[in-house]
């Protein structure tokens, strides 16, 4: 074991979400310990990123329960989880296209705004003093403000020279790859305690995603608690302290990256399955097969293309 | 008022079935067209006006006999139809969600003002050419035309449904619905398929209009804006898209209607549709048939910001701007130059409101108007009823009209793209019809006279500096504090949720709780430029703030660039000070801002200025 797990932060229990007929994620568990890089793999499909829509509060569960430190928050919104703590990015890259990128990164510290949103939280006074804040701003309003650019430019910086020259750029100028980056920089911005990575190097070459293995090595050095999505496989078994395999929503295999490779239901599940859709039952289905994937039931085929991904 | 016998109540089950089905005709066309463009036609109440008109050019100027009017009105209302996708929306497949919707509403514009110029403002009346018996039901009465209209709704969804069900062309019309982009792989001629469809809808909502004009035996160049509505509130009731839906949904409608009018009188009649609107998208915004917790079937995100450099105006040029501005009057001593001028800035107004919610927010607000109508009648009222001194009552309104505003929208805060629209349009016309109503605090149809002018140390304003001088120096105010507003933590807190909602709530930004403040600065600023006004006018009523200033004010807020203080400064001097300028004759302006609205939103969206 590379690391001491130490008390969980994240506890997920049962959590199931179906979309019609179809179970996208089936009855899973998972626990993330505090300092801990967890990865999911799984083919796609296979309910990874409604995993992350739940836990990060966008989607609902039908069944099951999310602890975040100790605490129920199944069903909480995605607003107050980042509330509490929980940062994440996007699998296609969600930025603020019109927005510049410190501007961007500014926004995932919106939480922790503190002078311009005054405690306790008042139903109504509350925003209405936000608003006469941000219109007067007194001394503490922009203290912290300079703060929190002073910040963002330090995170920015964890980047190298990707993103530094183009502070003041609209985002949607901003390439693919510095693109993913700024989401993990608006990320870092909100001070995360668990910070959930869905594909974090999608569409990036080899020199990038070298680069941003390091950048997470370094996350993970200063104790932060990741969640990580990811398909390029050596980059997960350099990072993980643990790796969960999901296949149709549910969890197939868990454990140290080198023995979870090892699994043969992680091997088929990336190889091909022998019933091909797995939703039709060998037996008692319609003679003529009705419609395509009939006839493949009870012959073993791997399915080539889910392999060639 | 309860009718107690049974007889009436057949009655107005079958004018509410007859009602219905006119709908029907409206709401299916409308239901096809978002089914392969994922729109909601903003301008198929006009085409339905254009049916009217024709069937009345046929029969009175023509001779033609009925049957061959219902031909001619389904042939030039489907041309029509062909030209509205081909002019309209083709050029804006690749432009935001947003785009062609607002098209359609200014092709909807341009094509009321130009009937209102070709035909004049004034109701006609077609003659009718049926017989006029009516057979006994029960205690009720049907009549030939009853039985035509239920006879035209019938058939045409019999054809549709046959067409749709066994053609090769509906079959491709099904494809495109389900998968855009498959069909298209597949082969199909999407922009065959999208001409088909605005040819058929539109057919059929001219033959709608049409019968319409014959069964209230009245049409006017202005029928379509409501009836147009009513049609989509029909689709929305059964779900955007749903065809069956729309069928049922407007029969729906129709017996809401006309047992509304039972119970409570005529001038409630839209009211129902448009609370019923409200209603049903809080509650199933995905229409009465979907199944509960479905995905939504389009998120119809998108905002209109088209990414532009803005023109950013050095300190100097603002301040040096607004003090020439201030200076003019020294200089020009007109007095109808500066009254037009105090006008535009009035506007101005109203477009900063504006700016905020739909550019720097991105919630396309269609009924802005009614926020200029809540200000004018508070301000009003509270000086007039409430003995409060006219400079106290301007800021007071510039509340109400937050709070009320605000309120009646905050319903419509968790709707997204589209429905946000149709939503705030269903609050604009909501205000003009409880101040229509509302007779014991707001005088009704009469309106508020006598509204005193605004006065400092008991001498009025009312001189041609000083129309001129009061809204600058409120407008300048203002818009020094928005854009201070859009320089803190809040321009970007806004701008965040205007990109990408999903990824601000994910980022801890209360979606509500922001809106509500946009929309509460909008409110007051609006609702003081609606006080402004009602004390310099003097007069108001349920018609001073119509429908058509909505578009128009979006109209400046585009033409300036969205989001743009500055823009919508400009925006609102150039549409407001050039036709006056230019002595446009007034019934041209609406048919003006309508075309500039057209090329705005296909040659140049980020406007002027450029996008914020």
């Amino acid at each position: 074991m590379t690391s001491q797990p130490g008390k969980p932060l994240l506890e997920v229990a049962g959590l199931t979400r179906r979309f019609g007929g179809l179970t996208a994620v089936n009855g899973l568990d998972l626990t993330v310990g505090e300092g801990e890089l967890v990865s999911v793999i799984g083919p796609n499909g296979a309910g990874k990123t409604t995993l992350f829509n739940l836990i990060a509060g966008l989607d609902a569960p039908d069944a099951g329960a999310v602890a975040f430190d100790g605490r129920d928050v199944s069903g909480l919104p995605a607003e107050r989880l980042a509330a509490l703590g929980l940062a994440r990015t996007f699998q296609h890259g969600r930025v603020f296209g019109n927005l510049s990128v410190l501007d961007n990164v500014l926004v995932g510290a919106h939480t922790r705004l503190r002078a311009v949103r005054p405690r306790p939280r008042l139903p109504l006074l509350g925003p209405l003093a936000e608003l006469a804040l941000a219109l007067v701003r007194p001394a503490p309003v922009r203290a912290e403000e300079e703060r929190l650019r002073a910040e963002a430019l330090e995170i920015v910086a964890l980047f190298g020279e990707r993103l530094t020259p183009r502070l003041d750029q609209p985002a949607h100028s901003l390439s693919y790859a510095n693109r993913r980056r700024l989401e993990i920089a608006r990320a870092l911005a909100l001070r995360p305690r668990l910070l959930l990575l869905d594909e974090p190097t999608a569409g990036m070459n080899p020199t990038e995603t070298a680069e941003m293995l390091a950048i997470i090595r370094s996350l993970k050095g200063r104790g932060l608690t990741i969640l990580l999505i990811e398909h390029k496989l050596d980059l997960v078994m350099q990072l993980s302290d643990r790796v969960v395999v999901m296949d149709h929503g549910a969890r197939i295999a868990e454990g140290l990256p080198a023995a979870v490779a090892a699994d043969p239901a992680v091997i088929e599940a990336y190889l091909g399955h022998k019933a091909v859709g797995g939703l039709a039952e060998p037996d008692g289905a319609e003679p003529d097969g009705a419609g395509q994937g009939g006839g493949n039931q009870h012959g073993e085929r791997p399915v080539v293309a889910r392999a060639a991904r | 008022m309860l009718p107690t016998s049974l007889g009436p109540w057949l009655d107005y089950t079958i004018n509410g079935l007859v009602i219905g089905n006119i709908y029907a005709l409206l709401a299916v066309g409308l239901a096809l067209i978002f089914g392969v463009s994922h729109l909601i036609n903003f301008a198929h109440g006009s085409v339905y006006m254009v049916g009217a008109y024709i069937g009345w050019l046929c029969v009175t100027q023509l001779a033609l006999p009925l049957p061959v009017t219902f031909v001619v009105v389904a042939a030039g209302c489907g041309l029509l139809g062909v030209v509205i996708e081909r002019v309209g929306l083709r050029p804006l497949r690749e432009a935001p969600r947003i785009a062609p919707l607002l098209a359609t509403i200014g092709l909807s514009v341009v094509m009321d003002q130009t009937a209102q110029l070709l035909f004049s403002p004034d109701p006609r009346a077609p003659p009718t050419q049926l017989p006029a018996w009516r057979i006994a039901v029960g205690g009720g009465s049907i009549g030939a035309l009853d039985l035509l209209i239920a006879g035209v709704g019938v058939g045409s969804a019999a054809l549709l449904y046959g067409f749709l069900r066994f053609t090769r062309l509906g079959w491709a019309v099904r494809a495109t619905a389900l998968d855009r982009d498959a069909a298209r792989q597949c082969g199909v001629d999407v922009d065959k398929v999208n001409r088909t469809v605005f040819a058929i809808a539109s057919a059929l909502g001219g033959v709608s209009g049409l019968l319409v004009g014959m069964y209230y035996n009245t049409i006017d160049p202005n029928m379509g804006f409501q009836a147009g509505l009513k049609g989509i509130v029909a689709q929305l009731i059964g779900g955007v898209g749903n065809v069956p839906g729309a069928i049922a949904g407007s029969l729906l409608l129709g017996l809401i209607e006309s047992y509304g009018i039972a119970l409570f009188g005529t001038s409630y009649r839209n009211l129902f549709a448009f609370v019923a609107l409200i209603v049903i998208l809080v509650l199933r915004p995905n229409g009465l048939f979907a199944r509960a917790r479905r995905l939504p079937p389009e998120p119809l995100t998108g905002t209109f910001i088209a990414p532009s450099r803005p023109v950013v105006l050095p300190r100097w040029a603002v301040w040096g701007l607004a003090a020439a501005a201030l200076a003019l009057p020294l200089a020009v001593r007109q007095p109808y130059l500066l009254q037009t001028l105090g006008n535009a800035w009035l506007f101005a107004l109203l477009a900063l409101s504006l700016t905020l919610v739909a550019g720097t927010v991105g919630q396309v607000s269609l009924g802005h108007a009614g926020l200029l109508a809540i200000g004018a009648y508070a301000s009003a009222l509270l000086t007039l009823d409430a003995g409060v001194p006219v400079l106290l009552a301007v800021p007071l309104a510039g509340l109400v009209a937050a709070t009320l505003g605000t309120a009646l929208v905050y319903p419509a805060f968790r709707l997204r793209g589209h429905y946000v629209s149709i939503a705030t349009l269903a609050v604009g016309e909501i205000v003009t019809l409880v101040i229509l109503n509302w007779e014991s605090l707001t005088r009704g149809p009469i309106g508020v006279t006598g509204i005193p002018p605004l006065a400092v140390a008991g001498t009025p304003l009312v001189s041609g500096q000083w129309v001129y001088w009061v809204p600058l120096v409120v407008l300048l105010a203002l818009a020094a504090v928005q854009s201070r507003l859009l320089d803190s933590h809040l321009g970007r807190t806004l701008r965040a949720i205007r990109e990408d909602d999903i990824a601000a709530r994910s980022y801890g930004v209360e979606l509500d709780r922001y809106k509500a403040l946009a929309f509460a600065v909008a409110g007051f600023v609006a609702g003081i430029g609606g006080a402004l006004m009602a004390h310099f006018y003097s007069y108001i009523n349920h018609e001073t703030f119509p429908a058509p200033v909505s578009m128009l004010a979006l109209t400046m807020v585009i033409l300036g660039g969205l989001g743009n203080v500055a823009g919508a400064v400009l925006g609102a001097a150039v549409l407001v000070g050039l036709p006056e300028l230019f002595r446009a004759a007034a019934e041209y302006r609406m048919l003006i801002y309508g075309i500039v609205l057209l090329l705005l939103i296909r040659f140049r969206p980020q406007g002027l200025l450029g996008t914020v």
